[in-house]
């Protein structure tokens, strides 16, 4: 910064030439507080979205800014909320892109004292073997003396914080498997 | 709510609580739990509406209501009973709507015996399996089916006992026409039976019971009555403070009598808003990862000696209303799941579907994890080591597994319970000992994936994908999908290897031949969620896109995943997607997302027109006849047959809708009724009944029967219940409990307890205790206290308030603590779960478990820790002669 | 309550020509429902650090009061007090089909207008209210700071400029109601921005646009002071006579605030002082003498580079 720069920049000299005799005023404001501007107008597209915690179904915008959530708030356009959020909702930018996420799969082996890492390939094929052997051991073609077809191998339980599409491939995939033990947050 | 009206879920919706002139909240802590909702009540407080409040808490809904009444945890039913006895005794029941629209004037069978013969059960119990036979509950000369609940009861008669002879024969097979008595007088119609049930619930009972000063009942009584009728409408809104008990069916099926006896269902400013908890819990419930339902909430098999498609529509399905399409609902779902192996040669496939033998919740799940049968588990989202009743039993389940895969944003306690759970602490449990292979997978967030949400009304709401997730983390859409596809590739490989038992190929078969060709996108291969939409809104034979329920057909030439939802991509467009907001349409804001059915936003709105189709008053109008136009119009999309004219008659032996007259408003029962009286579906009784919680400080004053007799007990040494009054050892546990939520906290904290902004709003588990009970405890504020229950103890810090009343109840004081239940050990904010305290005690119909009303000790101090926290239980139990048979009794 | 009174217009006495209306918050802490929703919207869109874990054991306030991390603050009151038995009188005129045509959802300044109260609970009631920056007509903060780091925006608010506060916190003891703070890792000086940054955007502070019973009202002041007498009248005929408002008086002690409050009791319940005076009632004369020596000293020394510049 020149002394030119500096002396204009000075608050005595903009408060006369800016007619700002408070001087606490126009004559005061930074460069940054001249350039500032919302976070939202940087975005380079904002998302429809509903928030993700309770039943009120919230409408919320999402700001996105280079593949990166910016700022998540109300929409106003929603009837059912019009705008507004409650603590939950206003924490949603914190919940999808806070630190307390975990992004690496990780595995625990039969009796081992702690978790190890696993590539996110070998952990899926090492379920689905799981699931066919548990299945098939726990395979009734009879219940009660009654036809059945089901198995008792395996349980699943939640849902009611999922998308309707994605409970319904779960109830879809393990009724085909012959699971009956599915259940969710419903019940709870 | 499904069976007294015919659909599970909310009557109406939110911003229709704007038009209540009075609105009662109970069972439910609105302003803290659903605070956005909330500005809904205020709407209407704005335009002068009354607000009352029941709740054993004075929370941040009591602060904003006109009217707190503090009552006893458990006893709603004795309030609510109390009021329905108030409004038939003072003849403040809306006589014409009850006369149009409920089952009032049916008669019941002789064979009924009502809880006043009976000193507290109704006919048909046996005591030996803990049961009902329903059949005497049934109206005379007429079995109904119900449209929701266990429509499996009467399964036996229905399908053998003469009812297939009658079948095509063109008539009325047990009559479908039940007896009907306009005067309301025949001594056995349901009006009568009614006004004896409830006569003995008097303000000096709910005194007694609830704890309540008759004067403020009285004021509830007539608040509620004044603003009901022909130009006023009342609303109720509920949440788990009702469905967490033995009775808690029940206990809503007391404000829906109540509710439809003041004429306040289908009308604006009505209703009952059940509010729900999570983003899409009623989307869990209508596309349902429920064991005892299909997709729509058709029933799912049960294991039969003999049963075909057609038997199992015989034995489930009503004659009448839009139930007697069952047939076209369950082969358009088998279409959407088999496709082209789905075929009319082989019943559609209807014997890939598994089938039930009794219940399978997650709390059988977990004794049959205990016993070993079931080895895998699948935690989607969900956090049972914390969220679930006696979290011991969870976590003992878990760690008899042979593997479990979780699924979450965090390491939560399910996922770590094998190492730094509570029972390593007091070594009931070993790391090294337990066998459990832990899967855990980090999960997407809802910004980054498509889909869509239920919300509390029915509402399906399309959330756009924002972002990519990051490393490992994945839709659930993603894993499941994949996984299906990995398992299929297997069993595919399997059966082509030639050395495959033929056994195994045919078990294999309903998972190979399964419709699974979902298009994928993007480098991380996601399923195309809308595909997905598609399928579960269905198509006919052309592959177009259905845009209605009324299209679907029992001859294999229409698919739908989800027949309530039929209508959502009508088009081919994503309905749930639509936008148009809210200030640039009408209030109903139709245009805004899609509830189901059919767009409709007020159920049952056929009954806020009198029997002629004209509105009850021009106040309250929201659908009416166009006698012109020859159709039903008004603010919402009518919830009936839009050309049926008012004076419809159905012809002679008309089934399903047909069958329908034009005063038939409810138009999912088999009588076209609200059912004030329940003659099917329910499996502890046709009325609702006052008994005590499972664990009580106090006799039921109103009957012999102490608690409900066929309310369903898990038998476990680590679920042991507790001595109620007048058995010994009842004084060891004087206190009630109850558990809740926070608004800065999510259920079991998955999504609060690791957010540093909502953790430091409420950072630790705490108690709230009344003044008169710390003293009597010697307990200080903010200072440690343990809690104590033949389960376990817990510890928490102490919140000494006004807020939690000690109450008086049959002349002495008794005083409730309450236990926010949201913490675990992991996280931001920790602390014991409130869930160790509860017991495996079920409603018998929801299986639903009673963590809102059971009986404790406290004390100071924090807990011992390691295996004095087990020792301190057991002498508790020692103490109060505590056996597995204890509280057990029918 | 002044109203005929011209107010002062702290806007224009700070050099701005056409400037915006100033605007500021209307709390009606009758509606709030203590849901805390303005602290999050406000961390999460300011990016205010957290700030720490501890039970406080006051109600349901764990954030005991504002800071240089905290810029909004919800106050939990429990008392055995009784409420005025309230009857707004409205209740036969509601018709279902008129608003059916003109849309169901009162506005929301209306809606922020309507007679609530806590209800008549059994000698019990539990106030809740949301307390932010005053943003006061005469900011004794401003007056302190002698960096310029502190400065009077175009809507009349008072903001703190990261970029040039030093941590001297001179501000700190200047402010009568305790509201501005400094961190202790970089000892600069922090508080309500009322979300600067987002007004020059016409889009309204996090905290008031999240609220979901509009406990928090954002506009021009003058509507919000003529909105809230409004309040408080209806109030008062609905026989609430304890609602009164705080910090709406030009004629105070701060010359009035530009976030007020409708209050059901004492100031001092809620925890504000009663009777707050700007801590610099005497600085403006003595500015009047600082300017006077600058100008002198601006004579002598600057124009000569000024002049410089004018001659290239």
């Amino acid at each position: 910064m020149g002394v030119r720069q500096w002396i204009e920049g000075w608050p005595v000299l903009r408060q006369w030439s800016d007619g700002d005799p408070s001087g606490r005023g126009a004559a005061a404001k930074s460069r940054v507080s001249d350039e500032l501007a919302p976070r939202t107008r940087e975005a380079d597209k904002v998302v429809k979205s509903i928030c993700p915690y309770c039943a009120v179904g919230c409408g919320q915008n999402v700001y996105v800014k280079q593949d990166k959530v910016t700022q998540i708030e109300g929409d106003p356009d929603s009837p059912v909320s019009r705008g507004r959020l409650c603590p939950k909702g206003s924490a949603s930018l914190q919940l999808t892109t806070g630190s307390a996420r975990q992004h690496q799969v990780l595995y625990r082996r039969p009796h081992g004292t702690d978790w190890e890492t696993l590539d996110l390939d070998t952990a899926m094929d090492m379920i689905a073997d799981r699931v066919i052997a548990s299945r098939e051991r726990g395979w009734q073609w009879e219940a009660d003396g009654q036809r059945a077809r089901r198995t008792m191998g395996f349980a699943s339980l939640g849902g009611a914080t999922l998308d309707n599409e994605e409970n319904y491939l779960i109830k879809k995939l393990f009724t085909a498997l012959g699971a009956i033990q599915i259940e969710n947050q419903a019940r709870v | 709510m499904g069976t007294s009206f015919g659909r599970g879920g909310a009557t109406t919706f939110q911003q229709d609580l704007a038009n209540s002139d009075c609105i009662v909240i109970q069972g439910s802590n609105m302003a803290e739990c659903h605070p956005v909702g909330f500005q809904w009540v205020m709407e209407a407080k704005a335009r002068g509406a009354k607000l009352i409040h029941v709740d054993p808490r004075f929370t941040r809904t009591s602060a904003l209501a006109d009217v707190h009444v503090p009552l006893r945890a458990g006893t709603d039913i004795a309030f609510l009973g109390g009021i329905v006895h108030y409004v038939l005794q003072q003849e403040q029941f809306f006589r014409d709507y009850l006369l149009a629209y409920t089952n009032a004037p049916m008669i019941v069978s002789e064979k009924f015996a009502d809880t006043e013969d009976l000193d507290g059960v109704f006919s048909g119990l046996d005591p030996e399996s803990r049961s009902y036979d329903v059949e005497t509950w049934q109206y005379e000369g007429a079995e109904v089916q119900a449209a929701s609940g266990k429509r499996d009861q009467h399964w036996q008669r229905r399908t053998h006992a003469g009812r297939g002879e009658a079948h095509g024969s063109g008539g009325a097979e047990i009559g479908t026409e039940p007896k009907r008595d306009e005067t309301l007088q025949h001594p056995r119609c349901v009006f009568q039976i009614l006004k004896r049930h409830y006569a003995r619930y008097t303000p000096e009972a709910v005194e007694q019971i609830c704890g309540v000063p008759q004067e403020k009942f009285l004021q509830v009584c007539e608040l509620l009555s004044e603003n009901s009728g022909r130009e006023r409408t009342s609303a109720f809104a509920y949440a788990v403070g009702w469905t967490q008990h033995t009775v808690g069916v029940q206990y809503i099926r007391t404000a829906a009598i109540l509710q439809t006896l003041l004429g306040n269902i289908g009308r604006p400013g009505g209703g009952i808003l059940a509010l729900r908890g999570h983003a899409s819990i009623q989307g869990s419930t209508d596309i349902p990862t429920l064991y005892n339902l299909l997709p729509g909430y058709i029933p799912m098999r049960h294991a039969h000696s003999w049963e075909d498609l057609a038997t199992f529509v015989q034995g489930e399905a009503a004659e009448k209303g839009y139930w007697g399409n069952m047939e076209s609902y369950v082969v358009s779902l088998l279409k959407a799941w088999w496709g082209p192996h789905a075929t009319p040669e082989n019943e559609f496939c209807f014997d890939y579907l598994p089938r039930l033998t009794g219940s399978h919740s997650t709390y059988e799940t977990v004794m049959e994890q205990l016993k070993g049968t079931c080895e895998g588990y699948f935690l989607l989202g969900e956090n049972p080591a914390v969220g679930s009743a006696n979290a011991k039993m969870q976590r003992l389940g878990m760690a008899n597994l042979d593997w479990l895969v979780v699924r979450d944003f965090s390491l939560i306690e399910s996922a770590t319970w094998w190492k730094d759970g509570p029972e390593i602490e007091t070594g009931e449990l070993s790391t090294d000992d337990i066998k459990t292979e832990v899967f855990f997978l980090p999960a997407a967030a809802h910004t980054e994936k498509d889909g869509s949400f239920t919300n509390t009304q029915r509402l399906l709401q399309w959330h756009h994908q924002a972002v990519e997730p990051e490393g490992d983390a994945r839709s659930d859409l993603w894993f499941i999908y994949h996984l299906g596809r990995r398992i299929r590739e297997k069993l595919t490989a399997a059966a082509a290897d030639g050395t495959q038992k033929d056994a195994d190929r045919e078990r294999d078969r309903p998972v190979r031949e399964l419709t699974w060709d979902y298009p994928v996108k993007g480098e991380l291969a996601e399923p195309d969620a809308e595909a997905v939409l598609a399928e579960i809104n269905g198509w006919n034979a052309d592959a177009e896109p259905l845009s209605s329920y009324e299209q679907l057909k029992a001859d294999g030439s229409t698919a739908c995943g989800c027949w309530i939802y039929c209508g959502v991509y009508a088009d081919g467009i994503n309905q749930a997607a639509r936008r148009k907001p809210g200030t640039e349409q009408n209030w109903v804001a139709p245009e805004w997302a899609w509830a189901w059915p059919l767009n409709r936003r007020i159920l049952y709105n056929r009954a806020s027109a009198d029997p002629d189709g004209k509105p009850w008053s021009e106040r309250k109008a929201y659908i009416w006849w166009d006698a012109e136009q020859e159709k039903w119009t008004g603010h919402d999309i009518p919830d009936f047959k839009a050309t049926k004219p008012p004076d419809f008659q159905p012809e002679e032996g008309a089934k399903g809708p047909d069958a329908l007259r034009g005063t038939d408003a409810f138009v999912m029962q088999a009588d076209g009724k609200a059912w004030l009286y329940v003659p099917a579906g329910l499996t502890d009784g046709p009325l609702p009944t006052h008994y005590e919680p499972q664990e009580s400080p106090f006799p039921n004053l109103l009957y012999r029967q102490q608690r409900n007799p066929v309310r369903q007990m898990m038998k476990h040494e680590n679920n042991r219940f507790q001595p109620s009054d007048g058995q010994t050892g009842s004084e060891v546990f004087p206190f009630v409990v109850t558990t809740y939520r926070l608004t800065e906290h999510h259920t079991a904290g998955g999504m609060s307890r690791w957010q540093p902004y909502l953790s430091e709003l409420q950072p630790e588990m705490f108690c709230e205790v009344s003044p008169e009970l710390a003293t009597e405890r010697g307990l200080e504020h903010l200072e440690w206290a343990t809690i104590v229950t033949a389960r376990t103890a817990i510890e928490a810090r102490v919140l000494v308030t006004d807020r939690m009343p000690s109450l008086r109840v049959q002349g002495r004081t008794v005083h409730q603590v309450g236990l926010p239940y949201h913490w675990g050990p992991n996280g931001l904010s920790t602390g014991d779960a409130a869930n160790e305290l509860a017991s495996l005690s079920l409603d018998p119909n929801t299986h639903i478990q009673e963590v809102k009303a059971l009986t404790c000790d406290i004390r100071p101090g924090r807990r011992p820790r390691g295996p004095q926290r087990i020792e301190l239980v057991r002498e508790y139990q020692q103490r109060a002669g505590i056996t597995d048979e204890t509280g057990t009794e029918v | 309550m002044t109203t005929a009174r011209e107010a002062t217009d702290p806007a224009a006495e700070s050099g701005y020509t056409d400037h915006p209306p100033r605007m500021g918050f209307f709390t009606d802490t009758t509606v709030c429902i203590g849901c805390k929703a303005c602290e999050v919207a406000c961390k999460e869109w300011n990016a205010v650090p957290a700030d720490g874990l501890d039970l406080t054991g006051m109600s349901y306030d764990n954030t005991v009061g504002l800071g240089a991390n905290t810029w909004r603050h919800v106050a939990f009151i429990e008392q055995r007090k009784p409420l005025a038995a309230q009857d707004p009188g409205l209740h036969h005129d509601t018709d279902v089909l008129a608003m059916a045509e003109h849309g169901s959802a009162t506005q929301p300044p209306e809606a922020g207008m309507t007679p609530t109260t806590p209800g008549s609970g059994d000698d019990f009631r539990w106030l809740m209210a949301s307390d932010v920056c005053k943003h006061c007509t005469h900011a004794a903060c401003l007056d302190v700071c002698p960096t310029g780091s502190l400065f009077r925006t175009e809507f009349g608010t008072v903001v703190v400029q990261e970029d040039i506060c030093n941590g001297c916190g001179y501000c700190i003891p200047a402010c009568p109601y305790g509201v501005i703070d400094q961190r202790p890792d970089d000892g600069r000086a922090w508080k309500c921005t009322l979300c600067y940054d987002r007004l020059g955007e016409g889009m309204e502070p996090a905290c008031a646009k999240a609220c979901p019973t509009d406990s928090i009202q954002f506009g021009p002041l003058d509507e919000l002071r003529e909105r809230a007498q409004q309040r408080v009248r209806q109030l008062h005929e609905a026989g609430v006579g304890e609602a009164r408002l705080y910090g709406d008086d030009p004629d105070d002690g701060v010359g009035g605030d530009g976030a007020f409050f409708l209050l059901l009791d004492e100031p001092e319940v809620y925890g504000f002082p009663p009777d707050p005076v700007v801590t610099t009632r005497d600085l403006p004369s003595m500015w009047r003498h600082v300017g006077a020596a600058a100008a002198t000293l601006l004579a002598g020394a600057a124009a000569a580079f000024l002049g410089a510049g004018k001659g290239r």
